[in-house]
């Protein structure tokens, strides 16, 4: 006998929802509106998208996310699966070490992480822009890719790589033919995740960012502290439906590969 | 054989976590024991290679921790670091309060739908975090919509912008994934029969549920609140936007000190003060971790 849910049960879950959700409905509405109050309705216009595209020093910030995200989710992804299969696999002393240092970026705060890696390249006398904001992001993104794709592989039936190494193929050739194309849609999913999460940073952008290399994020914060502004809300809702989009792709590839999960 | 060539997977990884993680916060302990200067950068000593040992040695004389002291003499961080700790903790128990009846919830639902909703929970965290408390100003602001929605239904307004109770609402809005998800991956995995046993011997729902349903979900609860409690503590983003001036957190104080004022050795000490006090928990959440992972 299955149990159902129960009134109270809904409820939680509806209310939940509508509480994430609902600030970010507000937000794309609003990039709609004509008026630039946010509490008057003046009816529909793209104006601000319109104001967006004339916006050179938003374009210029979008483009240098874009590229710092590419370049940071790649570093972190392969990495990522690296470390993901020795946390999986190895047995080694060496994989409690590499447990704790995956672990602790993930909850480290950003402005510890953020502090402590300019200092770093302050003390190589790397000047700060572009790639050391692309190094600090796949640093930050690493441990989360290393998550996603440890989840995977932990549930990944080994034998079929063991098969294929009984069979003579040596071990990289046997991971990168039976096991890898098996937890592709992970590594995908690793990658989404890794990129989105360097698109959306802030404080480690700020930290390790020079000049000619404003992100996004920079841009909108220096932006949102003047106040509430449409463009913004514009900006936003672009993001939003890029990244839902791909994460709800992303989805629905996984659920037709595996109908019965 | 095999086991010991996967441990070569980790030397690429544990390389690059020991350049760009582990060794920069050697790099601000030390930095932490430096003196302000005006220079570029802007901190005093530094090591004078021309000097050979000597300038090692003179490099490391000058270390001291006079900074220390001055974050203790100053009640500006003693009170920012009290703060960050009680508005993190009534955060991570305002979470488990919200969090829970989500989390139960959708792990009673069936299990195509489950899926769903599971997606539906993460999707926020995947859109970006700045935009999402960005949201809030707009909701949260004097003549925003919380208050026109006040004013439609004939209700008084709320002022509650640039205070601590927009920093928990906040942090409670941006962390609740990190809240249901660990939740919903124990209250998921739970044996049924455990509540019907419960029932059989006359435990009404409310009992089995308190009784046994609940005792067996504190892991889960123990790993979201450790998951949630360590970066709120050094949260900067959602106290800097939604809190007022007197919402001191200690991530806000390393922000300001290191853009505004510039004294890096100070924004070094607030930061290794901030990890000492986070070592503890940060242990904790590994532990936790290892556990599910093995």
């Amino acid at each position: 006998m299955k149990r159902g849910p129960s009134a109270f049960n809904i409820a939680s879950v509806v209310l939940g929802l509508a509480f994430l959700y609902a600030p970010i409905v507000i937000l794309v509405l609003y990039s709609f509106n004509a008026s630039r109050l946010v509490t008057v309705w003046a009816g529909f216009s793209t104006r601000w998208y319109a104001a967006l595209f004339r916006d050179q020093q938003m374009l210029d910030a979008i483009w240098v996310t874009l590229r710092v995200g590419v370049i940071s989710a790649t570093i972190a992804t392969v990495l990522g699966v690296l470390a993901a299969v020795a946390l999986t696999r190895s047995r080694a002393r060496s994989r409690v070490v590499l447990a704790g240092g995956v672990y602790a970026t993930l909850v480290i705060p950003e402005v510890i992480l953020g502090l402590s890696l300019l200092l770093l390249f302050v003390a190589a006398g790397l000047p700060r822009g572009f790639w050391t904001v692309t190094l600090s992001h796949a640093t930050l993104t690493l441990a989360y890719a290393t998550v996603v794709v440890q989840a995977r592989l932990q549930s990944f039936d080994r034998s079929l790589e063991e098969a294929a190494q009984d069979l003579g193929c040596p071990p990289w050739k046997a991971f990168a033919l039976v096991t890898l194309p098996g937890i592709a849609p992970a590594v995908a999913a690793a990658w989404m995740l890794a990129f989105t999460l360097s698109l959306d940073d802030l404080v480690i952008a700020s930290f390790t960012s020079g000049p000619g290399a404003t992100t996004l994020p920079m841009r909108l914060y220096s932006q949102v502290r003047l106040g509430v502004n449409p463009e913004i809300n514009a900006v936003s809702t672009l993001l939003i439906g890029l990244v839902a989009t791909g994460v709800i792709a992303a989805y629905l590839i996984q659920q037709r590969r595996r109908p019965s999960a | 054989m095999r086991r010991a060539r996967s441990g070569l997977a980790a030397i690429l990884p544990g390389l690059w976590l020991a350049i760009f993680f582990a060794f920069p916060f050697l790099l601000v302990a030390k930095l932490s024991a430096s003196d302000s200067a005006l220079a570029i950068p802007p901190y005093t000593p530094r090591i004078d290679w021309s000097q050979g040992l000597a300038g090692v040695r003179a490099f490391f004389a000058a270390l001291d921790g006079e900074t220390y002291v001055r974050l203790t003499r100053d009640s500006l961080y003693v009170d920012a670091w009290l703060s960050s700790l009680r508005i993190a903790a009534i955060a991570a128990g305002l979470l488990l309060l919200v969090g829970y009846p989500i989390a139960y919830g959708v792990a009673r639902c069936p299990p195509r739908l489950r899926q769903a909703l599971v997606m539906a929970v993460i999707l926020p965290f995947w859109t970006s975090f700045l935009i999402r408390i960005y949201a809030w100003i707009a909701i949260l602001k004097p003549a925003g919509v919380l208050n026109g929605l006040l004013a439609a239904v004939g209700l008084p307004p709320v002022d509650i912008l640039n205070t601590e109770a927009a920093v928990l609402l906040g942090l409670v809005y941006a962390y609740l994934p990190f809240m249901v998800l660990p939740l919903y991956a124990v209250l998921e995995r739970q044996d049924e029969s455990l509540i019907e046993a419960a029932q059989d011997l006359g435990c009404t729902p409310l009992q089995a549920f308190w009784r046994v349903t609940f005792p067996l979900s504190l892991p889960g609860a123990a790993a979201g609140a450790l998951l949630c409690f360590i970066p709120m503590a050094g949260e900067f983003v959602i106290p800097d936007l939604l809190g007022g001036s007197e919402t001191l957190m200690l991530g806000r104080v390393i922000w300001t000190e290191f853009f505004a004022n510039r004294d890096w050795p100070a924004a070094s000490a607030v930061a290794i003060v901030l990890l000492a006090t986070l070592v503890i928990p940060i242990l904790l959440f590994e532990r936790q971790q290892a556990k599910v992972t093995r």
